[in-house]
């Protein structure tokens, strides 16, 4: 199935160590009643397939927003995404959508599972929507991700870290060019985070994707090759 | 000579007229039929209804005794009154409206009645011939031609009565050939009585049947405005002399000016004569109280050319009709220079609070 | 109190922030409620109609003469009387419409009325302005209540005219007029109701004293002295029925009413738990909380109840002329006067608006109130909590069933047959989610793509969040199919049984025998008459019951044309014989009589005894009857005037004929019409009746939608949270909104299509047992499937009309909304 238009760029295999994703220049403001605030001002940052890099930052930095620009969640005011050299800033909704379901991949921190969806639907879902549902991929997923005994279920019978790793799972069966990560253990308890970034970073590395992951969390960004800080809306120069 | 029909009738019709008195019966009478002197009566049409005049009756007074001797009264009265001048409509919008009263007197018990009726419909009428006037189940109605032989009827809630009529004298025109003056200002109706009525037959008085028999009284009488202006109320005697003569008086008192009086003397062969307004003198003597009014109670009647002189006492003081506009009306009795029974009609007495 | 008061004012600030779910509470309260008092409002008011309309002719214990047979006598019997000394007055009463709205104009005649009695007492008032001769003389006058006077929009000395166009006499104000009557004379409203010559009724003002003759020696049967209250209490059993049905029409509409309420509070309650658990953190008791809690639906019940008492006064008032022209069409009873707003049912109004909240709410407070302080640590387990109320709506829906089952085998009253409609429609109203949810789960089974899939399974999900509209809409709809059948069934009955029953051309009255003597010679000589069809009749009371006996001729015509439910081979033979009767199908019933059973007519001469050979129906007569020979009625009646006919003429020789016998005979003619004028008359009746059914009807469809649509509203913001992740998945908003658009109409078409067989078996219950016991009769019962497709339409555009705003608003949302579902700074 397909669903409007598909982006062939997003598609052709990456060069080996390829530039992924780049962004430039990328602004962003929102509408208060005390006026517009802007909360990117020109952001820069670059990824490499297989690379993965911590997004870290103050609350209210914009962390959030810049990944929601990059997963195609929100429009930006100014600047470029190139996504495997395409624009995706130029994309219609429906181009969005696409980008959304083939290429890209997100997890969120309250994990926003399908609630009327059981585990094996849910982490096979964007895989059947995005038209490349692999049974074998799928499977292995749910090896790895211990999901085994839980695939009956509905989200609301999992506990927090269980929903995360379903969440992870059907990011990631799909097989996207870029998985993004906004804050995924900021719900968990510090055993259940590690326990959960240890099983990403493996199906990570299985994929091969570029891995982007906004956290607070200093010792879980250290795990990550690469580390950028957001602040006042640009990135700081390390 | 019963004028009063008229002052009831608007009374009950809340006419503006009634509001001014009797001189609404002077007022306005225009597009009726007026009453003009040296127009003869004529029968048997004239014992019929004239829708053409404004108002009309037919009266019957009797004078009775059962048979211990005891006196009754008896009355049975019927008016019609027309709301407009004009043809007159069929059904309900008929301009027509009938009254009958009705009264029963002994010595010491009156009772009355009183109904309504509209016109045009059948509850109440007059045919001339065979003359028949009737209201509800009420009926004086005549036996063969002429008004000789007849059966009146009534009820009311304590008393019924039907009675046989049967005239031993002619009708008798009032005033000059049934042309009546009733006022100095011209006022007059048509007036023709039957004073020579024997009655006899049976009344139920309070549940008991009486068989009752004696002399009555028949006055026909139509006008269109019959009243002077100021002219407040009457008194009116039909007299039967112990000799067969009748007599027929009455007197109209005015608020401003002089009464004005009239009468008939009629022989016991039942010739009429008009009677001079000076020649007539009627005395109220004792007074009596009664529903709140001060009325005479006894009277002396004089007609000084026939040497009439005599004092006139009620059967019963209290034979009041307390209908919708109230009045006396009863049997009396008399002695004196003659003696005798009739009946007397008093009205435009005003209650006390009104003085 | 001051913790109760910033309790409550907490729990109000929710529905500033929620002014679509608080519109949805706010709107189905007040229906709900407005339905509820609009209705118990005609039944008071006609109620009070009948009560007012005995006590014009009867203050003081008066007793009227009433016609024995049809609703005016001819004023001869009046004369009669009055000339064998009753002390009658005669009157004639009627309903008349004046612009639009009913009213009762009475015709007295002022002279022979009692002064002291209400109607004298108003004409005497006038008088004393000096004013009594207007009344009789032409124009004459109209007096009303000053109340009335308001209403007409007219003041003193104001010629007001009659819908039929007639104008009347210029009204006066009399403080003494009964409220609603218009007081004329009887000349005049003889006019005015093209009733010349004709009473309906003659008051007796005094009891007949042993010298009057007994009233059968003066007018024969035409007239009889009901016993004091029988007039009323006939009015009130007659009507009761269609009393009891407006109520149960009230009583539906206000139930779906409560859909919504209860729909409204129930989110809110779920949506305010958070609130509510803080509240209880920070130290608010739970008397406090319910104090607070019981307050506000107080509050709500106080302010949508009192708004809907007065739409509720203002439904009353726009259905009081059709609740009234069918009262007195079908039971001649007059209902008039203007809607007053009466404390005691604004009370009752209120009441019942806040007994309806408090039931609508009373779920939700109790799990308010008992909900621990703590969250337990799960997120709400629809699913289970979803599979445990179905179960539990499946049971219930089985007794309802069950007792629907047992009042239809037991019952034997209207009010068993409202039970059976009732079980019905609450069983099925538990039943639909049980059945759209098995639907949807199929629907799942064998839906693979990923899209389809999660659609029946999200769908699943909103079920229980629809399934109070969604109930709403299949009472709604079934109602419509119900009702609409049942209507559109009578309608095609009544219209063939009106052709077959009015098988002359012409039919006439007569003002009194001998008239209808010449009448009859006269027609008999006349080339173009084919037949003539005299008729005559009788009342008496079997087993209590008014019931009239006609006499009509064995014809060949009748044969042919009159309409029979069954009857024995010989019947019209039998019946010429004289010693056998055909009855109604009401006699039939009531009497439960059979082909064959005798029969005793209470008659003058002791009893009669036929033998019933036929059934025949008789749609619409409150009254039993009985058809017998007209010779035999006359041998057993023989004061019974013969003076209805029925002329055959051919149809184009009608109106000649009719202009022909006006001309001959003029006033000797009570009343004449043609086929189609009766058929016109009757029709107008049937409309009248069902008029007040259909809006009703209507409203409660129109309410369900609002249902709907605040359903819709206030399961919107939940939505966004379910479709999100599913757009982050990469579905666009387009899709999703087709999606959802299909979701709400693929759900209001299933209910429909639940709703066609729900509403036949209501038709059925309508026709069979219901009218039956109701009326008397018993409709055949019919399919229109056309009316089904136009339900289905109808529900298809409902859900197209609910669905739109809330889709649009979705399709509005703008990304950075839907992102914002996903951002951690919440």
């Amino acid at each position: 199935m397909t669903y409007g238009a598909t982006i062939e760029d997003a598609r052709t295999p990456a060069k080996a160590k390829a530039q992924l994703l780049r962004v430039s220049r990328l602004r962003k403001s929102y509408a208060t009643p005390q006026g517009p605030v802007a909360v990117l001002r020109g952001v820069d940052l670059t990824l490499e397939s297989g690379e993965s890099m911590a997004l870290m930052g103050e609350s209210g930095s914009g962390k959030s927003t810049l990944l929601h620009l990059i997963g195609g969640l929100d429009t930006a005011e100014a600047g470029e995404i190139l996504i495997d050299g395409a624009d995706a800033t130029r994309l219609s909704d429906a181009g969005r959508a696409a980008l959304r379901r083939e290429t890209l991949a997100v997890v969120f921190q309250q994990f926003n599972l399908i609630p009327s969806l059981t585990v094996r639907a849910n982490v096979a879902f964007q895989a059947r929507l995005a038209g490349r549902f692999d049974p074998a991929w799928t499977d292995e997923l749910i090896r790895r991700l211990k999901l085994e005994n839980l695939l009956e279920r509905y989200p609301e019978q999992l506990s927090g870290g269980q929903q995360q790793r379903a969440a992870i799972g059907r990011a990631l069966a799909v097989r996207p060019r870029l998985l993004l990560a906004d804050e995924p253990t900021g719900n968990l308890d510090e055993a259940t985070a590690d326990e959960f970034m240890a099983l990403a970073l493996d199906v990570v590395a299985a994929t091969g994707c570029g891995f982007l992951m906004v956290t607070h969390s200093e010792r879980l960004a250290a795990k990550l090759q690469r580390q950028v800080r957001l602040s006042a809306g640009v990135i700081d120069r390390p | 000579m019963n004028a009063k029909a008229l002052a009831f009738v608007l009374l009950a019709l809340g006419s503006p007229a009634a509001a001014q008195g009797f001189a609404g019966l002077g007022g306005e009478a225009a597009g009726f039929e007026q009453v003009v002197p040296g127009k003869p009566l004529v029968f048997p049409q004239d014992f019929g209804a004239h829708p053409t005049f404004r108002t009309e009756w037919w009266y019957l007074t009797a004078n009775l005794t059962d048979e211990t001797g005891a006196p009754y009264g008896v009355q049975w009265t019927l008016f019609r009154q027309a709301g407009t001048p004009g043809e007159e409509r069929s059904g309900w919008a008929n301009q027509n409206v009938w009254m009958g009263h009705a009264a029963v007197t002994t010595a010491t018990d009156h009772v009355f009645a009183e109904t309504f009726a509209r016109g045009g419909v059948g509850q109440a009428g007059a045919l001339a011939q065979p003359f028949h006037a009737w209201i509800d189940d009420w009926s004086f109605s005549s036996e063969g031609d002429g008004l000789a032989r007849a059966k009146i009827s009534a009820s009311g809630d304590a008393f019924r009565y039907a009675f046989d009529l049967a005239a031993d004298g002619p009708l008798a025109p009032q005033g000059d050939g049934g042309f009546s003056l009733k006022s100095d200002e011209g006022g007059a109706s048509y007036y023709f009585s039957q004073p020579f009525y024997k009655i006899s037959g049976v009344v139920t008085l309070r549940g008991k049947e009486v068989k009752l028999k004696g002399l009555a009284w028949m006055d026909r009488e139509w006008s269109s405005q019959p009243l002077g202006k100021t002219q407040k109320g009457w008194d009116w005697f039909s007299l039967h002399l112990a000799s067969g003569e009748k007599v027929m008086l009455f007197r109209l008192r005015d608020e401003t000016g002089r009464d004005f009086q009239a009468g008939t003397w009629i022989s016991a062969g039942g010739a009429p004569q008009k009677l001079d307004r000076d020649d007539i003198v009627l005395t109220p003597l004792a007074q009596n109280e009664i529903a709140g009014r001060t009325l005479p109670a006894r009277w002396r009647v004089q007609v000084k050319s026939r040497g009439l002189d005599v004092e006139t006492k009620p059967v019963n003081p209290a034979s009041f009709m307390a209908t919708s506009f109230p009045y006396w009306e009863g049997p009396i009795a008399f002695d004196g220079s003659q003696r005798g029974e009739g009946y007397l009609e008093m009205t435009g007495y005003a209650p006390q609070a009104q003085r | 109190m001051r913790q109760v008061f910033w309790t409550l004012s907490t729990l109000l600030s929710h529905w500033r922030r929620r002014p679509g779910n608080f519109a949805a509470l706010f709107v189905g309260l007040a229906i709900a409620t407005a339905l509820w008092s609009g209705v118990q409002a005609l039944n008071a008011q006609a109620r009070k109609s009948y009560d007012q309309a005995a006590s014009v002719f009867s203050s003081g214990g008066a007793q009227s003469l009433t016609p024995a047979s049809g609703a005016t006598v001819p004023q001869d019997a009046y004369i009669k009387l009055r000339r064998a000394g009753w002390k009658v007055s005669p009157a004639l009463e009627a309903a008349v419409l004046i612009h639009g709205a009913p009213y009762q104009l009475i015709g007295v005649e002022p002279l022979t009325l009692p002064r002291g009695g209400q109607l004298g007492g108003q004409i005497a008032a006038r008088a004393e302005g000096g004013d009594f001769a207007a009344f009789l003389a032409p124009p004459g006058q109209t007096i009303a209540a000053p109340d009335t006077l308001r209403d007409l929009g007219a003041k003193e000395g104001d010629r007001v005219a009659l819908d039929t166009g007639k104008i009347l006499p210029p009204l006066r104000s009399s403080a003494l007029a009964p409220p609603g009557a218009l007081t004329v004379d009887i000349g005049v409203a003889q006019t005015l109701l093209d009733r010349p010559g004709q009473v309906s009724r003659l008051m007796l003002l005094k009891k007949p004293d042993a010298g009057t003759p007994p009233l059968a020696s003066v007018v024969g049967e035409a007239l009889r002295l009901p016993p004091p209250g029988e007039e009323e209490a006939d009015l009130k059993r007659l009507t009761e029925s269609f009393h009891l049905n407006l109520t149960a029409f009230g009583l539906l509409a206000f139930l779906v009413g409560l859909f919504i309420v209860h729909a409204a509070f129930g989110l809110a309650f779920e949506q305010r738990l958070p609130m509510v658990r803080t509240l209880r953190a920070v130290g608010a008791s739970t008397r406090t909380l319910g104090a607070a809690l019981f307050a506000e639906v107080a509050l709500l019940a106080l302010v949508a109840g009192g708004c809907g008492v007065i739409g509720g006064f203002e439904l009353a008032s726009a259905l009081l002329p059709n609740v009234a022209a069918s009262l007195d069409a079908l039971y001649g009873a007059r209902v008039a006067g203007r809607l007053a707003l009466d404390p005691v049912w604004l009370l009752s109004g209120l009441g019942i608006a806040l007994a309806g909240a408090l039931a609508a709410a009373a779920g939700g407070l109790v799990k308010t109130l008992r909900l621990p302080i703590l969250a337990a640590a799960q997120p709400f387990a629809w699913r289970e909590a979803q599979r445990r109320f179905l179960r539990r709506r499946a049971i219930l829906a089985l007794l309802a069933f069950g007792a629907a089952l047992a009042a239809y085998g037991f019952g034997d009253s209207l009010y068993s047959g409202f039970a059976v409609l009732a079980g019905l429609l609450i069983g099925a109203a538990l039943l639909l989610p049980v059945l759209l949810s098995a639907a949807l789960r199929l629907g799942e089974r064998f839906a693979h793509a990923p899209l389809p899939n999660w659609f029946w399974a999200d769908s699943r999900q909103q079920l229980p969040g629809l399934s109070l509209a969604l109930t709403a809409l299949l009472l709604a709809f079934a109602t419509n199919v119900g009702v609409g059948g049942m209507v559109e069934g009578f309608r095609q009955t009544f219209a063939h049984w009106l052709d077959e029953r009015l098988a002359a051309e012409v039919y006439f009255e007569a003002a009194g025998e001998p008239q209808a003597r010449r009448i009859e010679d006269w027609l008999k000589r006349q080339p173009e008459v084919q037949a003539l069809l005299p008729g005559a009749s009788a009342s008496v009371r079997l087993s209590g019951w008014p019931t009239g006996v006609i006499g009509m001729a064995a014809d060949a015509t009748y044969r042919d044309h009159f309409p029979m439910l069954d009857q024995t081979p010989d019947a019209w033979d039998a019946m010429k014989r004289g010693d056998s009767a055909l009855i109604s199908e009401q006699l039939w019933r009531r009497l439960k009589l059979g082909l064959g059973s005798s029969l005793d007519l209470p008659t003058a001469r002791g009893m009669w005894r036929v033998q019933v050979v036929g059934v025949f129906p008789d749609y619409g007569n409150p009254k039993g009857q009985v058809r017998v020979d007209i010779d035999a009625l006359s041998a057993h009646w023989p004061e019974a005037p013969r003076v209805s006919y029925g002329v055959r003429v051919a149809p184009a020789e009608a109106p000649r004929l009719i202009a022909a016998l006006q001309a001959r005979f003029g006033q000797d003619i009570a009343r004449i019409a043609d086929q189609a004028a009766i058929r016109k008359i009757s029709t107008r009746i049937f409309e009248h009746t069902f008029a007040v059914t259909t809006a009703l009807n209507t409203l409660t469809l129109v309410v369900s939608a609002i249902a709907l649509l605040a359903s819709l509203t206030t399961l919107a913001d939940m939505r966004l949270a379910q479709v999100a992740p599913v757009w982050a998945s990469g579905v666009s908003r387009r899709r999703l909104a087709q999606l959802e658009f299909l979701r709400i109409v693929a759900l209001t078409a299933a209910t429909a299509i639940v709703a066609v067989p729900l509403g036949l078996a209501l038709a059925w219950c309508l026709v069979a047992v219901v009218n039956v016991q109701a009326f008397g009769w018993r409709l055949p019962y019919e399919m229109f499937p056309a009316q089904w497709a136009s339900v289905l339409a109808l529900a298809l555009l409902t859900a197209a009309v609910a669905a739109i705003a809330p889709i649009l608003r979705f399709v509005r949302t703008t990304p950075a909304q839907l992102a914002r579902i996903f951002a951690n700074e919440r």
